[in-house]
């Protein structure tokens, strides 16, 4: 059955997600994401955003985490204040999954939505962190979302906006983070993840037609390819599900 | 504070009485919702300069304040408007061509320091951003900060728990609370002496609210004095923190404003692309803001037909099936 790249990574994320995990979600791919989990399979995980929304009823895809349509038939409305703090206390935020992405990532899963080139003179500004840091600050596990490209996969990030590993498997610690930190990165050409040991980013899946060595073609760095396993694609019922509850009016995909 | 009985007026006189040339302001909303966009576009007719902006992620006020020249200094988390805008397009182009100064916090350290100037103390702390350059990169110049007095010294301070461990918690960060001289919100509902009640999703506004000096309230509808005493319960800030209530219907036009209307996405996928080019930016903000004379002029120009495609559902509050592609 045909499927584009974007419903490939979308389904691989929702995968990622269990029935107990309560699911922060982004703007665009990271919202369908969790949509595609609740309807597929993670009926019972919780869907979550920054802005104070949660456990809404997505009947339609929300453009923003500020959309309408994330406040229809809530557990609560509340706000930003409300939001962070149950991610900040581990009661709660132990539960949570990130979903994220940004213009830049390095080795240990570190993000830069903020600038490229110099902070006070950027050759191209972002968005900035929004609520991004303060979640890969808190939580246990997130997912990122990126394209595969040199100038995005880098050595040295330009402004490190969000917390991954920091400098290794000693570093959220020494820094004073709560432990955590990203579990996988998936792009336009594969899947990685991180070393338990060294937190170290591996390839981890790469797509049908697509070679590892393709993938380090697309990066500054280097990474172990040794693990690397073809992903599954997604079958005739996620991607029926997909179209038909998720994005019918095809917003994302 | 002001405990007059009937603090309303019109949307000119609020601006002009409490929006002065390099105030400190914030608004309220979130990228695509609940903008008090009729104020923002009164700021703009009145030209007023050299602002310093404080936001949360306020997408689309923000990034037309910056587009018409307002905003010489911005403390901010996030500049996007969802799908329409990822990165604000006014905003990126002004911090590229070194237009305005910025500083970087998170969406929940800017509402801790909007917490904090609510309840009057000079910082609050939070475990988020150790170890990342939120904390290390500095926008705003030693100097700038020192010769201001509305400026703290520092952007913020990492500091040990001074519990020593208590709650495994080896270090905080310490955000600086934020007072500023006015803050604009828009609501659904208000009554002539200045309670509130927002429906859906509060955001930061009510911690943004309490931390001014001066508070505009903008409003769907305006209540007599006693509707809004009954479930109040329903409602998040009392009068005692209003200066200013002005009855602006479709106020947060063209951003969301729930159980109302939707957002407008033909108004803001327009915005974005005039917002691309210099020449049709200006020409954006002559016919839409400088075109009309004041915010119902506006609606009116966008006709009751598109108005009607974005009025909300009674029963989702957001307008079912719209056409947002």
């Amino acid at each position: 059955m045909y499927y584009t790249l974007k419903e490939m990574m979308t389904l691989i994320a929702a995968r990622e997600i269990k029935n107990s995990d309560i699911v922060f979600c982004g703007t665009g791919i990271s919202m369908l994401a969790a949509m595609a989990a609740k309807n597929i399979n993670a009926p019972e995980s919780v869907i979550f955003f920054e802005t104070g929304a949660i456990d809404s009823l997505l009947e339609e895809l929300p453009l923003a985490v500020a959309d309408p349509r994330v406040m229809y038939r809530t557990s609560a409305n509340s706000g930003l204040l409300d939001s962070f703090a149950a991610m900040q206390n581990p009661i709660t935020g132990g539960h949570v999954i990130g979903i994220l992405g940004a213009a830049q990532i390095d080795k240990f899963g570190n993000l830069n939505s903020t600038v490229t080139g110099d902070y006070h003179w950027p050759e191209i500004r972002f968005s900035g962190s929004g609520g991004g840091c303060d979640v890969a600050s808190f939580v246990p596990r997130s997912i990122i979302f990126m394209q595969h490209e040199k100038r995005k996969f880098v050595n040295t990030l330009d402004y490190m906006t969000s917390p991954g590993y920091l400098d290794g498997p000693d570093g959220r610690k020494n820094a004073g983070l709560p432990e955590g930190g990203p579990v996988m990165v998936i792009t336009n050409m594969g899947v990685m993840r991180f070393d338990d040991k060294s937190k170290l980013m591996y390839l981890s899946a790469f797509y049908p037609g697509i070679s590892p060595k393709d993938i380090l073609a697309h990066m500054q760095f280097s990474v172990d390819i040794s693990r690397a396993k073809e992903a599954m694609p997604p079958t005739e019922k996620e991607l029926r599900l997909l179209r038909e509850k998720c994005d019918c009016q095809r917003l994302i995909l | 504070m002001n405990l007059k009985q009937d603090k309303t007026m019109d949307l000119k006189t609020a601006i002009s009485t409490y929006v002065k040339h390099g105030c400190h302001l914030s608004i309220g909303g979130f990228t695509i919702n609940r903008n008090p966009m009729a104020a923002v576009y009164e700021i703009i007719r009145q030209k007023i300069r050299n602002i310093h902006l404080y936001a949360h992620s306020n997408g689309q006020g923000v990034d037309e304040l910056i587009g018409a020249g307002c905003i010489s200094d911005l403390e901010i988390a996030y500049a996007g408007s969802g799908k329409f805008a990822p990165t604000c397009i006014r905003f990126r182009k002004a911090v590229e061509e070194n237009l305005i100064r910025v500083e970087d916090y998170t969406n929940y350290q800017m509402t801790l320091r909007f917490l904090a100037g609510s309840m009057g103390i000079p910082f609050l702390p939070t475990r988020s951003s150790l170890g990342t350059d939120i904390v290390n990169k500095w926008g705003f110049s030693d100097k700038m900060r020192k010769s201001s007095d509305k400026l703290p010294d520092q952007k913020l301070i990492v500091m040990d728990n001074p519990f020593q461990g208590w709650l495994d918690t080896q270090k905080v960060v310490l955000v600086p609370a934020i007072r500023t001289d006015v803050t604009i919100i828009h609501v659904q509902r208000a009554d002539i002496r200045g309670n509130c009640r927002i429906q859906g999703l509060t955001f930061a506004d009510v911690e943004q609210a309490k931390s001014a000096e001066h508070l505009i309230v903008t409003c769907e509808e305006i209540c007599d004095n006693d509707m809004l005493k009954t479930d109040s319960d329903q409602n998040q800030i009392p009068f005692i923190h209003v200066d200013a209530v002005v009855h602006v219907p479709k106020g947060a036009y063209p951003t969301a404003c729930y159980h109302y209307y939707d957002y407008d996405p033909k108004y803001l996928k327009n915005y974005a692309q005039k917002a691309r080019e210099d020449a049709a930016y200006l020409e954006y903000i002559d016919t839409f803001i400088h075109g009309c004379r004041d915010h119902a002029d506006l609606i009116s120009m966008i006709g009751d037909e598109r108005m009607a495609m974005i009025a909300a559902d009674p029963e989702t509050g957001y307008a079912k099936n719209l056409d947002r592609r």
